[in-house]
């Protein structure tokens, strides 16, 4: 690693701090401007309970100050302050706990959708402009336009009402099958596009065909030259692709009544929770930041070929 | 004649290379097409690929469908069917099955009316799910269109100065493009639009915004204010390398000032690029417009749009697969097909790109 790598990766991890920073101050003032202020939800209070409420969430203090305090609890003290809905329960407590099923889920559907995705991508630049190719092709077309609601109900309705593999009422006690698969279908569709174009790309290199003039058998050549390589940009999608588990859990935990961080989110906003709303933008949106983050110096890393700005 | 290896070098002339020319020879001559355009020339090449094609057809025959069939349709879309005036409420309105008409309805058909059919039955308060399914088409086709050139606009406006003016302008711009970028889009729309959602209910009371309801406001906001970002990325990376051509420099020479010159000469040059990234904005706006209202965060009711169907129906999935399967259909054949036809442009308005 030169100096310029390490002062691209120091440059990278600035504007990674920056920018959960920015989504913490947008998160604080944004919220503010609800009338009443986050913490003091919709019902009419008396004037005496409204302002004993204010002076107990300190929105009596002004803003800035407001926001220093906001900041020091986060940074220092990880917390998010007490849910509006769940009285007596602390965000933070609410966050762990969904963080502990949503991860499970998560992870899962992202090395599977990683696997899949190399393998049928390989074999399909491998089989190019045959049969296989083709049928993967049309298939990961359909699934990248699905948005992944719509994805998830339609595995829901054939797995429950067609086929009566799971419970009717989609709430299945522990069966995270589905919710995995319906996670992983879309990065899944994604990777073998990568994989089949990279691969293709990597296939007409020179150093391939060296390889095979040589007399290495075709199997080291695809595993040991070609699919080596050709990974490199599956790397870059990591960072996308966890934003997209992310966003796509919200949904799917709500379709499949898995008791995830995406559930809390998605009722926070529905029962209009704030302090549940900031925290769990926040805790989110880090995650997204860090995975970019790490992805884009894994790249960076991996291939010293790339020389970036 | 049997030619000689050497034979171009024979100074000797051929008389019969001096013959006119017989009419037949004068045809082989006549321009056989009109010369064609930039912009022919990509049509041509888009009609050549069946997939956009066929994508464009559905696209503006789903489009068509969407604006036309309200207006003669005898339903409305909040119209509830066992509501009368002056009566008490008719359940048997209420969850038809598709082809089912209600009792009165019956009625009327025993009497020799011709009754138009509920083809895709109706919802759980006797509203029309056909009517329904349209306005949500028109309302995804219209937040896709209308965020897309709001999108455009500001990516536009803020690529090319960047990319123009350069320097300590190009600098500060991009910084902000990439903050923004590395910006977790989804969570901040959904924060946005919620807190929104409240804040300017009470803002818009009274104007005509009112009408569009504040959730499609916040919408066209959060759009706005992040997903212009990677169009004026495009648009500065192209200015940038259009902007060191000659003729910007004679047009310069030639005393123009900066508005004329990106106006004339390096929007115009870029506009393939700016139209086919517009075109595969559509699809994302409808995917994320969709994705709200699934949260609840999109139109207000009664108002549907493709997303707030699918996720009403979703509680009614066992009993009523129909309703969560017909929007689902019409979402992603929309988003299909936009992409694909974003695909074709592409490749039909922009062959440096193809490989």
């Amino acid at each position: 690693m030169n100096s310029k790598t390490l002062l691209y990766i120091l440059k990278r991890i600035g504007l990674a701090i920056l920018t959960v920073w920015i989504v913490i101050t947008v998160t604080f003032f944004v919220t503010r401007a609800v009338p009443g202020g986050p913490f003091l939800g919709e019902k009419a209070l008396s004037p005496a309970a409204q302002a004993a409420l204010e002076a107990k969430y300190g929105l009596d203090k002004p803003v800035l100050e407001q926001y220093t305090t906001y900041l020091g609890d986060i940074l220092f003290r990880f917390d998010f302050g007490p849910s509006l809905k769940d009285r007596g329960r602390d965000v933070m407590d609410i966050i762990t706990d969904g963080m502990k099923v949503s991860v499970r889920l998560g992870v899962s559907a992202a090395a599977i959708a990683t696997v899949t995705g190399v393998i049928l991508g390989a074999l399909a630049a491998l089989r190019r402009n045959k049969l296989v190719d083709k049928v993967i092709m049309v298939v990961t077309t359909a699934f990248v336009s699905m948005p992944s609601f719509i994805m998830g109900t339609l595995l829901l309705l054939l797995f429950a009402l067609v086929l009566k593999w799971v419970p009717a009422n989609g709430a299945m006690q522990g069966g995270m099958v589905l919710p995995i698969i319906t996670l992983a279908l879309y990065p899944a569709a994604y990777i073998t596009r990568l994989t089949r174009s990279s691969m293709l790309d990597v296939l007409g290199q020179d150093y391939i065909r060296t390889a095979r003039a040589k007399g290495v058998s075709p199997t080291k050549v695809i595993f040991g030259h070609a699919l080596k390589n050709s990974l490199i940009p599956v790397i870059t999608y990591l960072g996308p692709m966890l934003a997209y588990i992310v966003t796509g859990s919200l949904v799917v935990e709500q379709i499949f009544a898995v008791p995830g961080i995406g559930r809390d989110f998605v009722n926070s906003i529905t029962n209009r929770d704030y302090p549940l709303i900031m925290g769990t933008t926040i805790v989110l949106a880090t995650l997204i930041v860090v995975m970019n983050l790490v992805s884009d110096i894994m790249y960076k890393v991996v291939d010293p070929r790339i020389t970036l700005e | 004649m049997k030619k000689k290896p050497f034979d171009f070098l024979n100074m000797h002339v051929d008389v019969n290379d001096f013959i006119p020319a017989t009419a037949e020879e004068k045809e082989y001559m006549v321009q056989m097409r009109p010369s064609t355009t930039f912009f022919k020339d990509g049509v041509k090449r888009l009609l050549k690929n069946p997939v956009a094609t066929v994508s464009f057809v559905i696209i503006v025959l789903i489009t068509l469908a969407s604006i036309f069939l309200p207006m003669f349709w005898p339903y409305g879309y909040e119209q509830q069917l066992g509501q009368e005036w002056g009566k008490p409420m008719d359940p048997s309105y209420n969850n038809l099955a598709p082809f089912e008409y209600g009792k009165t309805e019956l009625a009327r058909m025993e009497a020799g009316e011709n009754i138009t059919p509920h083809i895709f039955g109706t919802d759980s308060q006797g509203r029309d799910y056909f009517i329904r399914v349209v306005y949500g088409t028109r309302i995804s086709l219209a937040v896709g269109f209308f965020a897309s050139i709001i999108v455009l606009i500001i990516g536009m406006t803020i690529g090319s100065i960047a990319g123009y003016i350069g320097g300590k302008v190009d600098i500060f711009i991009m910084r902000v493009v990439d903050i923004i970028y590395s910006l977790p889009d989804t969570l901040m729309v959904i924060l946005l639009a919620s807190v929104m959602k409240v804040t300017l209910g009470s803002l818009i009371e009274g104007t005509i915004l009112e009408k569009l309801g504040s959730n499609m406001i916040s919408l066209f906001i959060v759009f706005a204010l992040l997903y212009w970002v990677s169009m004026s990325r495009l648009i500065r990376g192209q200015i940038l390398s259009l902007r060191e051509q000659e003729y910007v420099l004679a047009a310069k020479a030639a005393g123009a000032k900066s508005g004329w010159v990106i106006r004339k000469h390096l929007i115009p040059n870029c506009i393939s690029v700016i139209i086919i990234s517009t075109a595969l904005q559509i699809p994302n706006a409808i995917f994320t417009e969709s994705y709200l209202s699934f949260l609840g965060l999109g139109v207000n009711a009664p108002m549907p749009s493709l997303g707030s169907l699918a996720s009403d129906a979703l509680n009614g999935i066992m009993s009523y697969p129909h309703r969560l399967v017909i929007p689902a259909i019409v979402i992603s054949l929309i988003v299909l097909s936009l992409n694909l036809f974003g695909d074709g442009l592409r490749d039909a308005f922009d062959p440096k790109l193809k490989n």
